[in-house]
């Protein structure tokens, strides 16, 4: 690896470690209850979204209604995208001409959208019109993000909270993200990725005459906006069919690295933030190691592997590292450094194709996701699964230290541990169900374009990517029909609505109970060992389920390499 | 601890406890058995010697789980006969309305009933003694051969049926029906028969059953991938890695565990009448020590009269003693004796004088008699009588009381019609030993409080001397009460211990209550726990008895999950390494076939569970230490020593397995 890639590591963990305890810093204050930088600015503009809506903005929620009101939130909104898909053929801002999509792709891709997944079974360039991608995408983006950090903050009210039936208001949650977080990064982010050269206009296709004398249709649309909160909010959905593979959604290798920098930076800042939430900054660098340790270790893995390259292919001459699939202005090291990044974070987003990654450094990606996307994991998401591991860490190991397991001085006992055993199974359920049933049947099994272990890896990799609401594709399936466009929608919906219902649930019993106070006898969890812990458990619960398939796909192709 | 009589009845029962009903109670091992019954199916059907060799393995681990259980419960149940003995039928003198004496079985005693029993008869049930004073035999139940003294009124009126009256003769009100008396609870409890699980048990269950679950999962789904892989997996191999999976070895020894944690209460004499309140002193962050008895030596005793100017030190020792003679307790008792010992004052006969006993609330006693009143308490009470009365309080009162409270002694002020007399000296003993207990308390984050109805100055000098935390001065019930309220408001956990029939409430109210045997019925029933020693320290042991439960618990459990790791590297590999040669290079244990890796990791798999078994009934060593520094031990012993561990035993039974060829 030359010095500029190990340098670009280094640049973008400075990034994360300045950017990250800033940003969490004053997310703390946004949800903390109390006055909070910007209020004359935000203030108006929230109270004007919260009388628009008729919201109170003091009215507390208990976890149902709090549960209740994100589900009809959501439901409308898989609703609004389904209906500018099936209708954008006749509707304005359509310059490319792109068709009304079908009844089961138009599910797909509004389920994929709203669950913060955004897998992509359509091509942006022509099975999307200008208003589908801002009306419908680019506002999803947005609105998915913030129901994500919204759940995050209302499990950390039910770890804060004392005896207390409610655990915060869904509607001021959501518009105070949107409005007070996601936008004005999002602005900046899209000026800077502009001024990089990522377009921004409402065109169609231009046809441009080549020097070598070809015509080549060359797309317009709105895209710096939209890359920097499909980045910023771990969405992923690219404008055009390659994401940031394409010129125009990431131009140069400093907007490569901005964007890994951009899809990491509110799932590490939510560490900080729960940190000062809770009134204890070392919890926030305790959860916040054990996702910065796992990526870490992630990317060690997958850059050595593609550095390292294919021996087949170097066999025949290729020498150097694996290539195929990136692309050259990237080269392996920021290719792989992405994919980690966009894989750890419930991105999606992708600038090379992970498809053609070696078996392990693929194997990696698919790994990363197999952990529940907590390392750091997506907006909210990341935050509230790797919560739900840490209750996990206390409730196996908190016993060692004497006492019945708590965290926060919350006791974990059997409600909390039902909820958390259904949040362990509910993914692997629907992954190892629907991949097992898809390789099996001969119907879906024939859409796979490879077999023997790739194939394997191929399929397990679609479910899990969205289950886990990632959206990145190994590609390698011919998705849309209608078994994959209805079980990945079923895996989209379970992994994020199941999860999220019984996250707030948990919120709820844990805002419910009495706070032990903290002594030489709690078992404790600000500290290095507990983040070890935390990893371990991580690894060996979580990871442990996927093994035989892990086995059978990705680490049988290495081993057959 | 494996008394060969005990084995040999736990291995019945471990046979007996094959019944699916039984099983079904523990998810874990249920489907273990189910497995088993899967597995010999399937030898019987299409015999092979690895058939048969995984099939046998899977017996004997369900059958380890319920030997481990048995082992258990047999240890009770040997001491639970003991105490059956004494439960024999016995005659009971039922007195009638009219006096009159009655002859009937103990088994149709109802409650109320009036017995009467002499020297040398059993107490035929449980009950209040209402009259009269017996010294009586407990060592059926205590195991203490030292008689004790039960007497009517005060708080040392409780009797258990089955034991016996050495002298005396005294008239019970029996509190308890026959089948519900103290002696019949003891013995369901020693039997586990009323062994109910607790709450951090239910919550591992789920987590267990859910990892069983998943694992479920795993296995079944891990089918469809081997057959799209071309490497189709028989039904006994399936089972033989669920086996392994899921988390057997805490899922078999858990039960064992509790009953263990009981058993081991019950051998230091106190009796849990829940496991959940063995699991709530494991989490006690607060204990309530009584001053008397459990900080200080027996009780406080008078060592001199300080009389005021004016008044001679024999005035001072009449009043004192005139106005002990109403006072039962050990320190009114004292004085009584000092006032004898030092001016051969006899006791009087009192005619015509009224009593006045000692009350919590007035904190005084005395007694009226031919136009005196003499007050014998607190300073602060007779302060404020002196106050009533029209006079005022002498600064030289105020001043001896000071100087004696300073020392860490008690004073008592004596008045006579109104006027003070001087300060009577009290002075406690603390028990050797017990600061350096407190300290390991606190290392491990609980903090003691000391309870007396001592002024405050007197409490500070003897909380410091004894090294506890905080104290609690002139703490009358509903002080203590209060206590325990705001320590709970504030999430912590609160352990006392109590004798007399005012504790009741606060036993009652605080999470742990130990009861003294030798208190009142009413602080046993409060309670949620009875010492047969009436040893208010040991209240220090429960403690470390709940934690080490916890500990022990947590400890299996961690070491159960970190041993599915190595179990992953055996099973994979022999699993498809027929069809794909390469991932032989998962086989780093270099273990010998397909076969003999799988039935090894079974049988890895049922050993640890015996293995343990010992471990599980012992507990896990407790220290007292900080939590990081316990966890940083037991992580490295059993989470680190659980990775490890079955990487060594599976490669050694590989070996042996090869060796004699059993697969």
């Amino acid at each position: 690896m030359s010095w500029q890639n190990w340098a670009q590591i280094g640049v973008l963990i400075g990034l994360i470690g300045v950017s990250a305890p800033l940003l969490g810093a004053y997310l703390a204050r946004v949800f903390g209850g109390g006055a909070a930088p910007g209020d004359r600015i935000f203030g108006p503009l929230e109270r004007l979204c919260y009388r628009a809506a008729g919201i109170d903005e003091h009215g507390e929620q208990t976890w149902r209604v709090y549960a209740g009101s994100l589900l009809i939130f959501s439901g409308i909104s898989v609703a609004a995208v389904y209906l500018l898909m099936r209708l954008q053929g006749s509707l304005p801002f359509n310059p490319s001409h792109a068709v009304s999509a079908g009844p089961a792709l138009a599910f797909n891709t509004a389920v994929s959208f709203v669950t913060n997944t955004n897998w992509q079974n359509y091509a942006g360039e022509t099975g999307a019109s200008h208003l589908t991608q801002m009306a419908g995408l680019a506002v999803q983006n947005f609105l998915s993000a913030a129901v994500g950090i919204a759940v995050a903050i209302a499990l950390v009210r039910g770890l804060t909270r004392r005896k207390s039936d409610t655990i915060g208001n869904f509607w001021v949650d959501l518009v105070r993200t949107t409005v007070r977080v996601l936008l004005p990064i999002a602005i900046v982010l899209a000026i800077v990725l502009a001024s990089q050269g990522a377009i921004q206009n409402l065109h169609g296709f231009t046809d441009a005459h080549t020097v070598a004398g070809a015509t080549q249709s060359i797309p317009g649309g709105q895209v710096a906006s939209q890359e920097a909160i499909k980045e910023l909010g771990t969405n992923g959905g690219g404008f055009y069919n390659a994401n940031s593979a394409h010129p125009f959604e990431n131009p140069t290798a400093l907007t490569n690295l901005l964007e890994i920098w951009a899809l990491l930076l509110i799932p590490f800042s939510l560490a900080f933030a729960f940190g000062r939430l809770v009134g204890n900054r070392r919890q926030g660098w305790a959860i916040f190691a054990a996702m910065f340790f796992l990526w870490i270790g992630s990317v060690g893995v997958a850059t050595h592997y593609e550095v390292a390259g294919n021996p087949r292919v170097q066999a025949i001459g290729a020498v150097g590292s694996n290539m195929e699939g990136k692309e050259v202005r990237f080269g392996a090291p920021a290719s792989a450094l992405f994919a980690v990044s966009t894989t750890d974070t419930s991105t999606g987003a992708v600038d090379s194709a992970h498809d053609s990654f070696t078996p392990l450094g693929g194997g990696a990606l698919l790994a990363n996701m197999m952990l529940g996307e907590v390392s750091p994991g997506g907006t909210g998401s990341g935050l509230y699964g790797m919560l739900v591991f840490a209750i996990l860490t206390v409730f196996i190991a908190g016993l060692m230290v004497g006492r019945t397991p708590e965290y926060l001085g919350k006791k974990v006992q059997a409600l909390e541990m039902k909820l958390i055993v259904l949040y362990l199974l509910a993914v692997p359920l629907v992954i190892l169900g629907l991949a097992g049933a898809s390789v099996v049947l001969p119907g879906p099994r024939s859409a796979l374009l490879n077999h023997g272990s790739h194939g394997l890896t191929e399929m397990v990799y679609a479910f899990t990517s969205s289950a886990n609401n990632n959206g990145s594709a190994f590609a390698g399936i011919g998705a849309n029909t209608t078994w994959f466009n209805t079980t990945l929608a079923i895996a989209m919906l379970a992994g994020r609505f199941l999860l999220m219902i019984l996250v707030l649930a948990l919120a709820g019993a844990l805002a419910r109970k009495q706070t032990v106070p903290e002594s030489a006898g709690t078992f404790p969890t600000a500290t290095p060992l507990f983040a070890g812990l935390l990893v371990a458990v991580v690894v060996v619960v979580v990871l442990l389920t996927y093994a035989p398939v892990l086995a059978l796909g990705p680490i049988l192709e290495h081993l057959s390499l | 601890m494996f008394d060969p009589a005990i084995l040999r009845q736990a291995a019945l029962d471990s046979v007996r406890k094959l019944d699916p009903r039984l099983m079904a109670g523990n998810p874990v091992m249920f489907v273990v058995e189910i497995g088993s019954v899967l597995v010999t199916a399937i030898a019987i059907k299409d015999p092979s010697r690895f058939a048969w060799t995984i099939a046998a393995w899977l017996w004997f681990t369900t059958l380890f789980a319920n030997l481990a259980e048995a082992i258990a419960e047999g240890r009770g149940k040997a001491q639970a006969a003991e105490l059956k003995k004494t439960r024999a039928v016995t005659i009971a003198h039922r007195r009638g309305v009219d006096g009159t004496l009655e002859d009937v079985a103990s088994g149709v005693l109802l409650m109320d009933d009036l017995v009467v029993v002499q020297a040398g008869e059993v107490i035929p049930a449980d009950g209040e003694v209402v009259e009269g004073i017996a010294s009586v035999d407990e060592s059926a139940i205590t195991g203490e051969s030292a008689p004790v003294i039960r007497e009517s009124g005060g708080d040392r009126s409780a009797v258990t049926g089955g034991t016996r009256v050495l002298s005396d003769e005294i008239v019970v009100r029996v509190t308890a029906l026959p089948g519900a008396s103290f002696l019949d609870r003891m013995i369901a409890l020693v039997e586990g028969a009323e062994r109910q699980k607790t709450p951090n048990e239910i919550a591992l269950n789920i987590l267990l059953a859910g990892l069983t679950l998943v694992f479920l999962l795993a296995v079944v789904t891990l089918q469809p991938f081997a057959v799209y892989s071309g490497a189709r997996q028989s039904t006994i191999v399936l089972v033989a890695l669920l086996v392994c999976l899921i988390p057997t070895t805490i899922g078999a020894l858990l039960s064992a565990i509790g009953i263990a944690g009981m058993d081991r209460l019950v051998r230091r004499n106190v009796l849990a009448m829940s496991g959940r309140a063995v699991e709530a002193a494991g989490d006690c962050a607060v204990l309530l020590l009584d001053k008397t008895g459990t900080i200080t030596l027996g009780n406080r005793a008078a060592t001199a009269f300080l009389p005021l100017d004016g008044v001679s030190e024999q005035e001072l020792a009449e009043a004192a003693q005139l106005a002990s003679l109403a006072d039962e307790t050990p320190e009114g008792r004292s004085i009584v004796v000092l006032a004898k010992e030092r001016f051969e004052l006899r006791e009087h006969e009192l005619h015509g004088s009224h009593l006045v006993p000692f009350t919590a609330q007035t904190r005084m006693s005395g007694v009226d008699l031919e136009g005196l009143s003499i007050r014998k308490g607190a300073v602060e009470a007779i302060c404020q009588l002196v106050e009533e009365k029209g006079g005022s309080v002498p600064k030289q009162l105020v001043e001896l009381a000071g100087e004696v409270a300073q020392t860490g002694g008690t004073p008592l002020a004596v008045s006579e019609n109104g006027r003070p007399l001087g300060i009577v000296q009290l002075k406690d003993i603390v028990k050797e030993g017990l600061a350096e207990r407190f300290e390991h308390l606190r290392r491990m984050g609980i903090r003691t409080v000391m309870i007396t109805g001592d002024n405050p100055l007197t409490a500070g000098a003897i909380a410091f001397e004894a090294g506890v935390d905080d104290f609690l001065a002139e703490a009358k019930p509903e002080d203590k009460m209060a206590l325990i309220r705001r320590e709970q408001a504030g999430g912590n956990l609160v352990a006392m211990t109590g004798d007399g029939t005012n504790d009741a409430p606060a036993l009652a109210q605080a999470d742990v209550g130990v009861a003294m045997n030798t208190g009142t019925q009413a602080a046993r029933e409060a309670g949620n726990m009875v010492d047969l020693d009436s040893n208010p320290t040991k209240l220090i042991e429960i403690v470390e008895i709940g934690k080490q439960l916890l500990v022990t618990r947590g400890a299996l459990t961690t070491f159960s999950i970190a041993n599915d790791v190595a179990k992953y590297f055996a099973i994979i590999p022999a699993m498809f390494a027929g069809v794909f040669p390469e991932l032989g290079h998962l086989n780093v244990m270099h273990l010998a076939s397909p076969e003999s890796a799988i039935a090894s990791a079974v049988i890895f798999n049922a050993l640890i569970i015996v293995a343990l078994i010992p471990l599980a009934l012992r507990g896990v060593r407790f220290r007292a230490a900080s939590a990081l520094a316990v966890l940083r031990r037991n992580l490295l012993i059993y989470g680190l020593g659980g990775l490890i561990a079955p990487f060594i035993g599976i490669k050694l039974i590989d070996l042996l397995v090869s060796a004699i060829g059993i697969s």
